[in-house]
């Protein structure tokens, strides 16, 4: 009895097995806990889309709304301020949102105003930074930070600085044009934000 | 282990049937038959609750979405066919009828009925549903012999018709059996039928996850016999050594 | 690929010495008799559903809401929107039953082959301990949820304080942080449920495994395999009866759990509720403090204990003498080591009384659970008419706790007085295959 001989290949094959199928078996069941963590379908519920009126934003205002619990800034600009957009052009890191902000917006507000309609911004309030919320300095006035400010937006926690179309200044801590979601205009009056225009991509 | 396999198989199978008393004594249930894996049934079903019941209940737990995607319905088959209180299609299934207009009407406001058929099982909703019947005593004008005095009207008698109670010899209130009295919309079978698919849809929403369970459980067992083989011949391979 | 195992192997030893003596200790050489059968897996599979309860409770803090207005809401969240959420929950609530199923297994095991005696005493008083605070951590864990049945169960139970005479009032109040079960209360069973008690139930099985290493194991001959002759072919000082942990029990062990997760796996995909065994059927209504459940019941693992309260009738004013009665039935076990005077560890070579008072005594703690789950409820009007229900059911009742409480009185006289006529015990372990 002591003396049979053990069949070590035999043995090595069933441990390897047991082990590489327990293995398959212990990481299959940890998928679920991982999956666990995906924003659920409350949170995705939530971050559908928001629609929202333009009526009561008047020119040179802006309105913030909360989307996926994130601000989103909606300005209805004035004319002034759009004609200055092409003049800071030489002062931006990537005033053609085409270089490091190429993903920053959505094909159809990759343009000058970064916006479907020129007159209104919608854009993400999210300093490209480190995620401060800027603030809104819309008077084209000397500032303490800028003494030739053409109106834009000012980040209280590191001093960045964006101009009217969220476009990043130089010389300032934060890397990209702020981000423009996705959006598009139900009517004239109305846009629905998260929610691409028909045919866009 | 020859006949422990077999003995505990036994055991979980009496455990099931011998399942504790939960439903309030009354007359005995009669069988639901829901499956939800029965997806057309579901789909009937849904029908049924968005024109008949949603008026009074809500499905609090039940999103528009989830629905859809379970029981084979497109957004646009929902938005249009289903969803008449212009919720979003994400949104949970919130009756329109104002809480404290309904405990006006009903005396209590009518609940929701996301976990009804967990709570009362499937056979007591089934068997409630068939079990209406006019009584001219009742404030609202009907009755029920599995629910006595419930506070609810029947919307479905414009299908099933009107039953009328048969009182045990020599009772005033104890009910032998039910009657169909005025004819509905549906043969008797028609209406069976369609309480069914109601019955199944609400088991449905009382536990959605029971479709994945179904799905992946399967999965999991042969996964776990596979798995429980092999560690039995590793078993088997070095228990050699033991004497 | 060895060679740097080889080496990390010494780097951790030369810092600390004792480590991997101590897996030797508790795996490679701890030599473990070789004739362990079925009843020998349920010591390891408990441990395994006590890390699944920690893993799944720990995904399920990340979603519940402790507050009685969100409590319930955050159960149907889980079981709904969160990805996966069901199986978590499935998992954590079908693992309690199955754990209180194991450790009643597993102690079972205990008293047949007299695994609490000596020298194992405190293997048992430390196992023991570990019953104790799983049923309180079971307690709270069942309140979490918030449906009607844990409100009700959560006032009842606490409402057993309420006997103690004097304090008892106050004692409720304090217990519950209110004058009902609120917002506080499992606010509290909350913290008790996911912190302390785990803690206190890992400290345990640590210790109870301490102990048991220290003295070894047990098995289905009740020989001490240290006391027989030494030396096999893994070692020449080890036990000739032992075998090392691992691999041997290691691999074996791993069958068992392949069995376990199947029956675990089918509750779980396919019957989670087991028929409202598991899950009961008034937990799917939110906790509602003027709506009684037509049936105020605990859960199955409860069962025997809440219907030896029932079974003891209020006497001179006071409704104490069934609490004391139930914690009694509890405190009772503990005391096996003592109560068993019997020169003979396993039934195998016990007396015909011992066996035959054993098997009484399992049908009582079993008839007892049917009393207190409402079996017998429903089972005497259907098996014996219209009978008078609470006559006959007090009089089964009473009976089971009688012959529950009598076990232990006739398993010290029939072993203190000698009458108990054992077989001899072999000098070495049997195998049984």
């Amino acid at each position: 009895m002591a003396n049979e001989v053990v069949d070590h290949g035999r043995r090595r094959f069933l441990t390897a097995a047991t082990a590489v199928v327990g293995a398959v078996g212990i990481v299959s069941a940890a998928v679920p806990f991982i999956k666990s963590w995906e924003p659920s379908a409350r949170a995705k519920a939530a971050g559908a889309s928001v629609v929202q009126s333009l009526k009561k934003i008047e020119l040179g205002q802006q309105l913030i709304v909360g989307w996926r619990s994130l601000p989103v800034f909606i300005v209805n600009r004035t004319p002034a301020q759009l004609a200055a957009l092409p003049g800071q052009d030489a002062r931006l890191v990537d005033p053609k949102s085409n270089g490091s902000s190429a993903n920053q917006q959505p094909r159809y507000a990759q343009n000058e105003t970064r916006s479907i309609k020129p007159e209104w911004l919608v854009m993400v309030g999210i300093c490209t930074h480190l995620g401060c919320v800027p603030n809104y300095v819309g008077e084209m006035k000397p500032e303490p930070f800028d003494p030739n400010w053409q109106g834009g937006y000012y980040c209280p926690c590191h001093h960045s600085r964006y101009d009217m179309a969220g476009r990043v200044y130089q010389d300032v801590p934060a890397p990209k044009n702020m981000e423009i979601p996705p959006y598009h205009f139900i009517d004239d009056m109305t846009i629905q934000i998260g929610v691409d225009p028909k045919g866009a991509v | 282990m020859k006949q422990f396999l077999p003995s505990l198989a036994l055991a979980l199978g009496l455990l099931i049937g011998a399942a504790p008393a939960h439903a309030e004594s009354g007359p005995a249930l009669l069988s639901s038959g829901a499956n939800v894996n029965d997806q057309a049934s579901l789909q009937r079903g849904a029908k049924l609750f968005f024109n008949y019941c949603v008026g009074c209940h809500s499905l609090k737990y039940m999103r528009y979405s989830r629905m859809a995607a379970d029981i084979g319905l497109s957004e646009q088959d929902v938005m249009q066919n289903l969803n008449f209180t212009g919720a979003r299609f994400d949104d949970p299934v919130i009756s329109h009828m104002p809480p404290a207009l309904a405990t006006h009407w009903f005396g209590k406001a009518p609940p929701d009925l996301s976990l009804e058929v967990s709570a009362r099982g499937a056979d007591w909703v089934y068997t409630y549903l068939n079990s209406f019947y006019l009584d001219p005593h009742s404030p609202i004008g009907w009755n029920n012999t599995v629910l006595p005095n419930a506070a609810m009207p029947f919307p479905l008698s414009e299908l099933q018709g009107m039953q009328t109670a048969v009182m045990k010899p020599g009772s005033q209130d104890e009910v032998e059996k039910l009657t169909l009295t005025h004819p509905g919309s549906m043969t008797p079978a028609q209406f069976q039928q369609a309480t069914r698919d109601l019955t199944n849809f609400l088991d449905y929403v009382s536990e959605p996850a029971a479709l994945q369970r179904h799905k992946y459980g399967i999965w999991v067992l042969l996964f776990l016999v596979v798995f429980t083989m092999l560690a039995y011949l590793l078993k088997k391979e070095y228990w050699k050594d033991v004497h | 690929m060895s060679n740097v195992l080889t080496r990390l192997g010494d780097w951790v030893t030369e810092r600390a010495p004792n480590m991997m003596p101590a897996y030797r200790k508790h795996m490679t050489e701890y030599y473990a008799p070789k004739n362990f059968n079925l009843w020998y897996y349920f010591g390891s599979l408990a441990f395994l559903v006590l890390i699944n309860q920690i893993v799944t409770g720990i995904f399920l803090t990340m979603n519940y809401n402790p507050s009685a207005a969100g409590a319930f809401d955050s159960v149907q969240y889980i079981m709904r929107d969160v990805e996966w959420g069901w199986l978590i929950r499935y998992m954590h609530s079908t693992g309690a039953s199955l754990f209180f199923v194991v450790v009643f297994l597993h102690m079972f095991r205990g008293i047949m082959y007299g695994s609490y005696k000596k020298p194992r005493e405190l293997v048992w008083l430390l196992g023991m301990l570990i019953y104790l605070a799983l049923m309180a951590e079971a307690f709270m864990g069942y309140v979490l949820p918030w449906g009607n049945m844990s409100f009700w169960g959560a006032k009842v139970i606490i409402s057993l304080f309420g006997t103690i005479p004097v304090i008892g009032n106050g004692l409720v109040e304090w217990i519950m942080g209110d004058f009902l079960p609120g917002d506080a209360t499992l606010n509290r069973f909350f913290a008790l449920h996911v912190i302390a008690l785990p803690l206190v139930l890992l400290l345990l099985v640590v210790l109870h495994l301490a102990a048991l290493h220290e003295v070894g194991s047990n098995n289905p001959d009740g020989v001490e395999i240290k006391k027989g002759p030494k030396g096999n072919r893994w070692s020449a000082l080890a036990p000739a009866d032992g075998i090392p942990f691992h691999p041997y029990y290691t691999v074996k062990d791993i069958v068992g759990v392949g069995f376990f997760l199947l029956i675990a796996a089918f509750i779980i995909f396919f019957a989670p509720t087991l028929g409202g065994w598991f899950l009961e059927h008034d937990n799917s209504i939110m906790a509602n403090n003027l709506v009684t459940p037509a049936e105020i019941k605990p859960v199955w693992y409860f069962t025997p204990f809440y219907a030896i309260v029932r079974m003891i009738p209020s006497f001179l004013g006071s409704a104490v003498w069934g609490v004391l009665a139930m914690f009694g039935a509890i405190a009772v076990l503990f005391l096996f080591p003592w109560l068993d005077r019997g020169k003979v560890k396993s039934i195998r070579y016990r007396g015909t009384g011992f066996k035959v008072a054993l098997a009484v005594f399992v049908l009582a703690f079993i008839g007892l659970g049917a009393v207190g789950a409402g079996v017998t409820a429903e089972v005497i009007p259907e098996w014996f008419g219209n009978v008078d229900l609470t006559t006959w059911e007090n009089l089964f009742g009473r009976v089971m706790t009688a012959l529950y409480f009598g076990f232990f009185a006739f398993l010290w006289a029939y072993t203190y007085f000698g009458w108990e006529k054992t077989k001899p015990v072999p000098d070495r372990v049997t195998m049984h295959d």
